[in-house]
């Protein structure tokens, strides 16, 4: 009993992970049929963020729910004032230029911060299942990705500015002759990506560590995350990060961690042949 | 095509590539073995077997229209399956051919669920990435001694530092540098040259009716799935030939299949020019000797060399370096003589 409560714990636990690794790149993919190759480096830049300011003095959770998606937002816009703005409706060049800019960012992180893991202790302790000893930490990921989910989803069905942002990513023309600014929706939505990747960085900084190179183990999961979660941005990521989750803790507790991240990815692939478009290509259709 | 020896006219005619090609390939192994010292020469062998992986994108993007962002996975799978396959038969002949074998097969499997599940660029792009990063994981997870493939130890992050070097048919004598680099200039040359004729065939037109309008190939009666997943399995197999020849100069590791050696093959085919053969071995080999010469310096991160050459040409170069200079000649010889004004526009297309 113990056992299968760990067990359980897991899978949530991984499946808030997942989820919050993969909401940037929802966002970001969502609005604009974009896949940001650069966002494992986002996340990277995120949790560096926390780590200095934390270094600096600042509180922990500040560091990381506030300043890391702050100072990631901001790079963000930077980024696609200067380079994704030029591409849009290049689709594959869009991907290209974002590989560029996460070999780019990887560069410099190694040039300035050094090629070491930093890292700093988490702010909560542990809890016991009988047996066995848990990370409360895990709890905190899953929590705050479920207030992000949440609100995300909030924010799209309930405010003038989710039907905006939803009209734009039904049909943009429309949108853009009904007076609505599609380059203004899309550098705020990039900005939006960019801080939720930021924000995951930072959550992550207390149990990964930071290195300039982690974003590459992030980068793979998040996408197949959200290209088997489909068109919608909320419920698509969510329902992908609960089915590839649990298959990934399950598998990984029959084997090994190896295995499990195949399994996923094995997963993933079989699932797109069944589903070209994705879960809510299919199921779920037209949700937020 | 009145005037056959005017440059333009040579530019254009693909004879005359795989003439120039010839006289250079052999150009280079008479004169370079005698000319160069030893280290230069391991260098340039390496240099060739990256050209032939350059190639191996430069078909499958620029003319099968597939951005294949893992084409690394097919590379190193090709130097472990030699390796694995040398050590395990004492012979490197067969183990030669494993080597275009395995990452042919794997492209096989992969493709099957790719192109019959209908997969568009982005999610093509995106799976094949992930595989890639999968294997990169799984091979640098393979250290101590209950990885084995026969008696070959895979030897995690290691790699496998024994790698038997290529001998002749039925010979135990290891190539010398001098025939290493010998054969890496003609399996390059050859590989251009199968290119060349791949693409005049039939199959090959149709491949490039795919890329250009899948829908309207497919209304005229071909197979859109069947001729992507063809091109996709030959050009996993000249990775895989690619990866014999690196893992020949080098030796089997892991980085085989890492983040940056996808990246870089992507950049050369970028920076040369899609849709071009000669552009993207000449963007390889200038890249390379870029990066090894920084690497050198070590003042700048090779990463950030790479990352902004890849924003820059895709933001201001969008087309590579090959178009760019084509267009430039024919501009420049149309203005010298107005007889040349057609061929300026065919070129400019």
């Amino acid at each position: 009993m113990d056992y299968f409560l760990v067990v359980l714990f897991q899978i949530v636990g991984t499946v808030g992970n997942l989820a919050l690794i993969s909401v940037g790149l929802a966002v970001i993919f969502g609005m604009m049929r974009v896949i940001n190759l650069a966002h494992g480096e986002f996340i990277m830049l995120g949790g560096f963020a926390a780590i200095f300011s934390t270094q600096a003095g600042i509180n922990i959770w500040i560091a990381m729910l506030v300043v890391a998606p702050l100072s990631v937002a901001l790079l963000g816009v930077v980024v696609e004032r200067l380079i994704m703005r030029r591409l849009y409706g290049r689709m594959v060049d869009t991907m290209l230029a974002s590989w560029g800019l996460s070999l780019l960012l990887i560069g410099l992180a190694t040039t300035f911060f050094g090629n070491r893991v930093v890292g700093i202790a988490a702010p909560v302790g542990s809890f016991r299942v009988g047996g066995y000893s848990l990370g409360a930490y895990d709890f905190v990921l899953t929590g705050v990705a479920a207030v992000v989910f949440a609100g995300g989803y909030l924010l799209l069905r309930m405010t003038r500015a989710g039907l905006i942002a939803r009209a734009t990513m039904q049909n943009r023309e429309m949108a853009s002759s009904l007076g609505i600014e599609p380059s203004r929706v899309y550098a705020v939505t990039f900005a939006i990506g960019a801080g939720l990747s930021g924000l995951a960085g930072g959550l992550l900084a207390p149990i990964s560590g930071v290195l300039p190179t982690m974003g590459v183990a992030y980068v793979a999961k998040a996408f197949i995350t959200v290209i088997t979660g489909g068109a919608s941005v909320v419920t698509g990521t969510a329902l992908s990060a609960a089915l590839l989750g649990s298959i990934n803790t399950i598998s990984t507790f029959l084997t090994t961690p190896v295995v499990g991240d195949v399994a996923l990815l094995l997963a993933a692939t079989i699932f797109l042949r069944l589903l070209p478009t994705g879960i809510t290509g299919r199921i779920f259709k037209g949700a937020p | 095509m009145n005037s056959p020896l005017t440059l333009p006219a040579i530019c254009r005619s693909a004879r005359a590539h795989v003439a120039l090609a010839a006289i250079a390939t052999i150009a280079a192994i008479v004169i370079l073995p005698q000319a160069a010292p030893l280290y230069t020469l391991i260098n340039v062998t390496l240099y060739l077997s990256m050209g032939v992986f350059a190639l191996s994108l430069a078909l499958l993007w620029g003319y099968g229209g597939i951005l294949c962002f893992g084409q690394s996975a097919f590379f190193g799978l090709g130097a472990y399956a030699y390796a694995i396959a040398a050590i395990n038969f004492g012979d490197t002949t067969l183990a030669a051919a494993m080597a275009m074998l395995v990452p042919a097969i794997f492209a096989a499997g992969l493709g099957y669920f790719l192109f019959y599940g209908r997969l568009n660029d982005v999610y093509l792009g995106v799976i094949t990435l992930t595989v890639t990063l999968i294997l990169f994981k799984l091979i640098n997870s393979t250290g101590g001694d209950a990885w084995r493939i026969g008696t070959a130890r895979l030897g995690g992050f290691n790699g496998i530092p024994n790698t038997p070097l290529l001998t002749l048919p039925f010979s135990r004598v290891p190539l010398t540098p001098a025939q290493m680099f010998s054969l890496a200039a003609i399996a390059l040359f050859g590989v251009y040259t199968f290119s060349k004729g791949l693409l005049a065939t039939r199959f090959g037109r149709a491949v490039i009716a795919v890329r250009e309008n899948e829908m309207r190939a497919e209304l005229l009666g071909y197979n859109a799935r069947r001729l992507k997943l063809s091109i996709f399995v030959i050009s996993a197999a000249i990775a895989g030939l690619a990866g014999l020849l690196f893992a020949n100069s080098v030796f089997v590791s892991p980085t085989m299949f890492s983040l940056s050696m996808a990246a870089q093959v992507l950049i050369w085919v970028v920076v040369g020019g899609l849709g071009t053969l000669f552009g993207p071995v000449a963007a390889c080999f200038a890249l390379q000797m870029g990066t090894t010469a920084l690497g050198k310096l070590g003042i700048v991160d090779p990463n950030i060399v790479l990352g902004v050459v890849l924003i820059v040409f895709v933001v201001f170069v969008p087309g590579g370096i090959q178009p760019a200079l084509a267009n430039l000649l024919a501009r420049l010889s149309a203005s010298r003589s107005p007889a040349g004004d057609g061929v300026a526009r065919e070129v400019t297309r």
